[in-house]
């Protein structure tokens, strides 16, 4: 199957500031990718073109569709949850529900009535009457019910407390996720996503640098944990970070031999959330 | 089988309904009941007042007229009465009409802003419907479905305003109920409902001129959309005034800030008719009929009027598509 999407020097600059710099990616069927990266890298205007929000230059395709030319068509294929309470606040459920099984021709309305049947929200509550939480279940409610190949989730959890962010990932892992869907998801809470993740994407100042898959990420990425008396030998292979923890130094490797740093201590796969420090160092400085 | 455009366009506008509820639905009924309220506050004011004073009339001269009118009418009082009883029904959609110019502006220059500004832009926008059926659906519901309402609800007060005075009258022995038959009611609604698509191509302007406003503007549309025209009259008045050019100025107050402001408070198209107006309550009602005020279609200025809102549309619809909420 031929990619979801395609892009290639993709390049969007905002009056002062680059907000995507050349940046070119491939994202597969059926993967689950976090987009990931600091506060202003682009993320959010990345997922805007990919949904044909924003104008850009260079090339891209989703789904085969230009997203700048025809994003009518685009939409019928494609959801995104962009960012937390977007719905309306004027709007009842049951006018949700209604709007969209109408509109949308790929909607499936029992589904959507069976995930709304397991939350608090009643028909004639109205957006503005919901606790965050509640906005997020209702709007999450109606875009599972949407047989869509892509669905685009820009901090979908924001804001939210424990319970509804694992909910809100559980339920889209049980219900809504197969070999056909893909999923692209930014957040700032990568330890909750992490596990759910096929592909890693990392994106700082506006360019992609890094992008693989989960499997990748664990082979090229080490983390070894050393004695005061080893640190310097680790040091000496160039590590992409050193952070002490009770006495040891934790060395994080991009590509370095295994057997090499196993002589040197334990090691580990690291943490998104630790590769994504080490990745980013220095990206407010 | 439903063809998919006009479901569409049946589901946004009813998405208009359901979000301006209290100014399509409710500014109608309220406008009307209180416009009932005072009817009947006058007549019970007239019904005291001729009962203090000792007199066994009803109020006014006119229920006077009526009696004498009622034994004997010939062919030209009845026409009058008539058509006395028509401006009664037609009264309250004048006045509802005059209110809903007021919600219609605003809902134009707020439409494709007040989205934009709380974010629910991105859930609308998640939808497959294209940016030129929302727009459409928004100009649909200014200029057709708007009215509508506002000839339903205006008609319905009517016939219950006409109902209330043939009432009272009865009270005091005056035969009214022959009277109301004098009164044409399907003609009236049938004006009024024929008023429509000239409502629609005289407002067009105004609404193509403040949902571009809508579309375009970052913050403050109603500053822009105001703001902007008038300041252009003031400067160009003020050219005038220093000598240094004549630049004539009342043609664009006219044509031009008037048409993309006002357009949207009904009747504004008799300025194209000629000869409104009528010596008797009968001529000047078939003055203003559909047969004359249709007249209004042969006028150059409504078309270049439609010709403008036509672009201006466009370039709401392009500012919808492109317009970036951050």
């Amino acid at each position: 199957m031929s990619a979801v999407i395609t892009a290639s020097g993709l390049t969007k600059r905002y009056k002062s500031a680059l907000a995507l710099d050349n940046a070119s990616f491939q994202i597969e069927p059926g993967r689950i990718v976090g987009l990931i990266g600091p506060n202003g890298a682009g993320k959010t205007t990345a997922l805007k073109a990919i949904l044909g929000l924003t104008d850009f230059t260079g090339e891209l395709s989703v789904l085969g569709y230009d997203p700048r030319k025809q994003r009518d068509k685009l939409m019928g294929e494609v959801c995104f949850i962009a960012d937390v309470a977007v719905l309306p606040r004027w709007i009842k459920v049951r006018q949700a529900v209604d709007f969209v099984a109408n509109v949308h021709p790929r909607f499936d309305r029992a589904k959507c009535e069976a995930f709304l049947a397991r939350t608090k929200l009643q028909p004639e509550q109205r957006v503005r009457q919901m606790s965050k939480g509640m906005i997020v279940q209702l709007h999450l409610a109606l875009v599972m019910a949407i047989d869509a190949r892509l669905l685009i989730l820009d901090e979908p959890t924001l804001g939210l407390d424990i319970l509804y962010r694992k909910q809100f990932y559980q339920n889209l892992l049980e219900d809504y996720f197969d070999e056909n869907k893909t999923i692209i998801v930014t957040t700032h809470q990568v330890e909750e996503v992490e596990h759910i993740l096929t592909d890693l994407m990392f994106i700082r100042d506006g360019r992609i640098v890094l992008d693989a898959d989960m499997d990748a990420v664990g082979e090229r990425f080490i983390e070894v944990m050393v004695g005061a008396d080893r640190a310097a030998a680790a040091r000496a292979l160039k590590p992409l970070d050193e952070r002490q923890v009770f006495g040891k130094s934790i060395f994080l490797f991009d590509g370095a031999d295994r057997a090499q740093l196993q002589a040197l201590g334990e090691t580990r796969r690291p943490s998104v959330s630790d590769l994504f420090v080490a990745t980013m160092k220095g990206t407010y400085a | 089988m439903k063809t998919p455009v006009l479901n569409d366009m049946y589901w946004l506008i009813k998405r208009e309904l359901w979000e301006h509820r209290g100014g399509f639905v409710w500014t109608p009924i309220i406008t009307g009941g209180v416009f009932l309220l005072l009817n009947l506050m006058g007549i019970i004011t007239g019904e005291v007042m001729g009962r203090n004073a000792g007199f066994n009339v009803s109020f006014g001269g006119a229920g006077n007229n009526m009696r004498l009118l009622s034994s004997n009418l010939d062919k030209q009082s009845m026409d009058a009465v008539g058509a006395g009883l028509d401006m009664v029904m037609y009264s309250p959609t004048m006045i509802i009409g005059l209110v809903m110019g007021f919600v219609v502006f605003f809902y134009c220059l707020g439409t494709l802003y007040d989205d934009r500004r709380d974010r629910s832009l991105l859930f609308w926008k998640s939808l497959p419907i294209s940016d030129t059926a929302t727009v459409l659906s928004k100009v649909v519901t200014a200029t057709i479905v708007a009215p509508l309402i506002v000839v339903v609800v205006g008609t319905l007060t009517g016939i219950v305003m006409l109902l209330m005075f043939a009432l009272a009258l009865s009270f005091h022995g005056v035969g009214v109920w022959h009277l109301l038959t004098l009164s044409h009611p399907l003609q009236v609604i049938g004006n009024l409902i024929g008023s429509i698509p000239l409502y629609l191509l005289w407002a067009l302007p105004s609404v193509g001129w403040l949902m571009l406003c809508s579309a375009w503007a970052r913050s403050k549309p109603f500053l822009w959309a105001v703001a902007l025209p008038v300041a252009v009259g003031i400067v160009m008045g003020w050219f005038n005034l220093l000598g240094t050019l004549t630049l004539q100025n009342s043609w664009y107050w006219r044509d031009v800030v008037v048409r993309i402001l006002l357009g949207v408070f009904p009747g504004g198209w008799f300025s194209e008719v000629p000869h409104v107006g009528g010596s008797n309550p009968a001529e000047l009602l078939s003055s203003v009929g559909l047969t004359h005020s249709y007249a209004a279609l042969g006028s150059v200025n409504l078309w270049v009027g439609v010709a403008a809102a036509v672009a201006m549309l466009a370039g709401a619809i392009w500012f919808r598509r492109w317009r970036d909420d951050s």
